[in-house]
């Protein structure tokens, strides 16, 4: 059972614990010890090796394609740089790195790779799709059977898995040439991104500026007719047939929405 | 998510700790494994494959379900969030078994990814007791409470390990997770009988038993200091250890932890049958706890 404590016995807070974990400079807390009571040292290293290194796995395993682009050992320096700074705020690790695109966008060494910051965001994107709620799409026979007039008067739900990105780098080139072997070299340029889940492996897929103008239109609530006139606001040849044929192959549509 | 699952507890048999690139190979013939492990951080997201997977493996098997981001020990109040994501998960899944950890992983908002010591004290004990107590209230269900890995001690702690947790099962009626590999680390690193630790120990509180692999490292002092890595197969000194363990405990649902250098499942499967063996290999009387139990 409990025994008694000496009076001078050097008590250890999680506030000290934690500090001395994330520094290895600050020295072991004193009431940490060996058995034979003497200072814990080396022991203590256990701990803050388990925190970085599984961290810094978990960044590998978040950002697969932004480690190719660095490689592994410059990935393991800025995860551990990472990591300090922003340590999980949930522990879903499934959603960790929201900060990273911005944190590569803030590190002046990595400005000859300006892209890196999107290609974080896509990763996140494509996650965050791998881990949303199932939603049934629709049979694209319910949008065949309207009318033109009733067609542009309908709005659509979409799926949770559907995400879009805008880049003024070719992300999702660059995402292809790293993760599918024989892809195309990347050329410049920008290039908008479209995510859909048709099952369950996320799908990014390059759209045109005016697409994406229609595809965001839709995802604010406007009709496919309103979404329409915004797209050919900036392309006057914009035709909606190969994105919404996108959105139903991808399974992205979940609803239709009268909006007359 | 309407589904609900029935009914079920672990049966006393080997289980493993799942891992997705098994998943076709689990479904098409487990043996020798009957029941299986999650961790249920990573079944917290909103859809998608792994909820899939999970719905196809409770069709079948007995389910585990595994904490690791809970922060029981933690200074600080348990997390809301974290506790309604739990509840939501048991609801749904309806596990055979929900254990977490004598740890703490939270501080100030910020998780850390692993699983951190505490000192046995009263005050350690009166917030651990809170916490679970809070926590099967929320989760309307006993849990089991796991033995952790140590590789240091503090200097304030007053109570032995096994008494700390025999206390906090009879204050909170929660079960035991006896975690052998865990018990070996510690008593290596901390120079402890690791038979000495399980004679000690409220085996009749003791739902599951857990398995995995450590690596071995040395201490400042060149002595050796062994890591809990869940990386390569059970040790034969812990194997040893099980079947002193069950000798004691009698039959126990026991799980093989293997969570990083993932192998190939006929490895996984490999040890889920030494598991096996050892269970099957059991003296039939009964267990020695028990005997000891009845009044001379």
């Amino acid at each position: 059972m409990s025994k008694q404590l000496k009076s001078h016995t050097p008590l250890v807070d999680q506030a000290q614990f934690i500090t001395a974990l994330m520094s290895a400079e600050t020295p072991v807390p004193e009431g940490l010890v060996d058995q034979d009571c003497l200072a814990a040292g080396r022991r203590f290293s256990v701990y803050r090796n388990n925190v970085a290194v599984s961290l810094t796995e978990a960044m590998h395993s978040a950002f697969p394609v932004v480690a190719k682009l660095l490689g592994n050992k410059n990935m393991d320096g800025l995860s551990g740089l990472f990591l300090r700074a922003h340590p999980p705020s949930s522990p879903l690790m499934m959603f960790y790195g929201a900060e990273f695109p911005a944190f590569l966008e803030g590190m002046p060494q990595l400005d000859h790779l300006g892209y890196l910051g999107d290609i974080a965001r896509l990763e996140l994107a494509l996650r965050h799709a791998y881990h949303a709620a199932d939603a049934s799409a629709i049979d694209p026979l319910k949008l065949a059977e309207l009318s033109e007039e009733a067609l542009l008067q309908t709005g659509l739900t979409l799926s949770p898995a559907l995400h879009l990105l805008r880049s003024p780098w070719p992300i999702q080139s660059i995402w292809r040439f790293n993760t599918i072997e024989g892809a195309d070299k990347p050329q410049a340029g920008a290039e908008a991104v479209l995510i859909t889940r048709p099952e369950f492996d996320p799908i990014p897929q390059v759209v045109s500026s005016a697409e994406a103008t229609w595809i965001e239109a839709l995802m604010q609530g406007a009709s496919i007719g309103q979404a329409l006139d915004q797209a050919r606001s900036t392309d006057t040849k914009f035709d909606l047939s190969s994105p919404l044929t996108l959105l139903l192959q991808g399974g992205a549509i979940t609803g239709l929405v009268n909006k007359g | 998510m309407l589904q609900s699952f029935p009914n079920r507890s672990l049966p006393n048999a080997p289980g493993v700790g799942y891992k997705p690139q098994h998943f076709a190979e689990i479904m098409e013939q487990a043996e020798p494994v009957q029941w299986l492990e999650i961790h249920a951080e990573n079944y917290m997201g909103a859809g998608g494959r792994p909820l899939a997977q999970l719905r196809h493996l409770a069709e079948k098997f007995a389910i585990s379900v595994h904490g690791v981001g809970l922060s029981i020990g933690g200074e600080a109040p348990l997390d809301p969030e974290h506790l309604s994501r739990l509840k939501h998960l048991v609801s749904w899944l309806n596990p055979a078994s929900f254990s977490e950890h004598l740890a703490w992983s939270t501080h100030d908002g910020q998780f850390y990814n692993d699983l951190l010591p505490l000192p046995y004290t009263d005050e350690t004990l009166t917030r651990v007791c809170t916490h679970i107590d809070q926590l099967q209230e929320v989760i309307d269900r006993p849990m089991l409470l796991e033995n952790p890995s140590s590789y240091l001690a503090f200097a304030e702690s007053t109570w032995s390990e096994p008494d700390f947790l025999a206390e906090i099962s009879r204050r909170t009626d929660c079960g035991l997770l006896l975690d052998v590999n865990n018990v070996f680390v510690s008593a290596t690193n901390l120079a402890f009988s690791p038979q000495g630790y399980i004679d000690a120990f409220a085996l009749d509180r003791v739902g599951e038993i857990h398995l995995g692999g450590h690596d071995e490292d040395t201490d400042d002092q060149g002595r050796p200091l062994l890591i809990d890595s869940h990386g390569r197969e059970v040790v034969d000194p812990v194997w040893a250890l099980l079947d002193y363990t069950l000798e004691r405990a009698g039959p126990k649902p026991v799980l093989i932890e293997w969570d990083n250098d993932v192998p190939d499942w006929s490895t996984l499967a490999a040890e889920a049958e030494r598991a096996a063996f050892a269970l099957a290999n059991l003296p039939a009387q009964a267990p020695l706890a028990a005997a000891q139990q009845v009044p001379a």
